[in-house]
């Protein structure tokens, strides 16, 4: 059965579902330096839905699942609201980072830095994000 | 969790990050740096060596003050940080705008 987990619309829920994705990706063989960082791209899509799309309100909720694709794993992010599709968000430049002073922005180029593969996909009020990464070459 | 200490060497401002920074308390980051820009400081210096962990909430209290540390003629730059953390300012190119040196006495050798 795939892990799953169920979280509060809450920035201090962050830290729990750190722990959630670095425990269940132990299984896949992936180094301390990949968990870490896909960690991190899941903590930067689900803070950015937390945030801007469910406004830090704790009576909502985000669904995670994390799953075995044979070759790589997909950690999946459900939510139901206003969508946030991060293939189509266009990704600062550094430059302008600095400039407007924007506190945001960098989360989603790490994302698609650090990812090998995002899908998403809406219907019927319900959003799905796939964060998909390869298996490490000598792993099964 | 995260903790933040502030030493202070000379004209120069060591804030210590202990734990990990992400969207539920950067806030206390940015007050901690904001707090820190008093005239006679010109140099501020993240010690990285316990930090753990940094999301983009993080990363962009910094970005935010690369312009005003510049302006105000204050010598920034990072140490310790852990192979992981310090990936992640590669993976970004953070290191290019942000001086990221080996310790600290390389750190507060830019103090006036």
């Amino acid at each position: 059965m795939s892990p799953k987990l169920i979280l509060s619309c809450s920035t201090s829920a962050l830290a729990e579902l750190r722990s959630f994705i670095q425990l269940n990706l132990e299984v896949f063989g992936f180094s301390e330096l990949d968990k870490h960082q896909i960690t991190l791209a899941v903590e930067e899509v689900v803070a950015n839905l937390i945030i801007h799309s469910h406004a830090c309100n704790p009576n909502e909720i985000i669904h995670l699942e994390i799953k075995d694709l044979g070759k790589k794993v997909a950690v999946e992010i459900t939510d139901k609201g206003e969508g946030f599709n991060l293939l189509e968000y266009e990704v600062p430049e550094l430059r302008q980072v600095i400039e407007e002073k924007r506190k945001g922005g960098l989360g989603i180029l790490l994302v698609k830095k650090i990812m090998d593969e995002i899908q998403f996909e809406s219907k019927n009020g319900e959003n799905i994000c796939r964060l998909i990464k390869k298996f490490p070459p000598n792993f099964k | 969790m995260l903790q933040i200490e502030k030493v202070r060497e000379g004209d120069a401002l060591i804030l210590q990050l202990i734990g990990e920074v992400d969207a539920s308390n950067s806030v206390l980051l940015d007050q901690s740096i904001q707090e820190s820009l008093q005239p006679e400081i010109t140099v501020v210096v993240i010690d990285g060596q316990k930090l753990k962990y940094i999301s983009s909430a993080g990363l962009g209290v910094f970005m935010s003050y690369v312009d005003d540390f510049s302006e105000r003629g204050i010598h920034f730059s990072i140490f310790g940080l852990t192979q992981q953390v310090g990936e992640v300012f590669k993976i970004l190119g953070l290191d290019r705008v942000i001086a990221i040196v080996p310790d600290k006495s390389t750190a507060i050798a830019f103090r006036k």
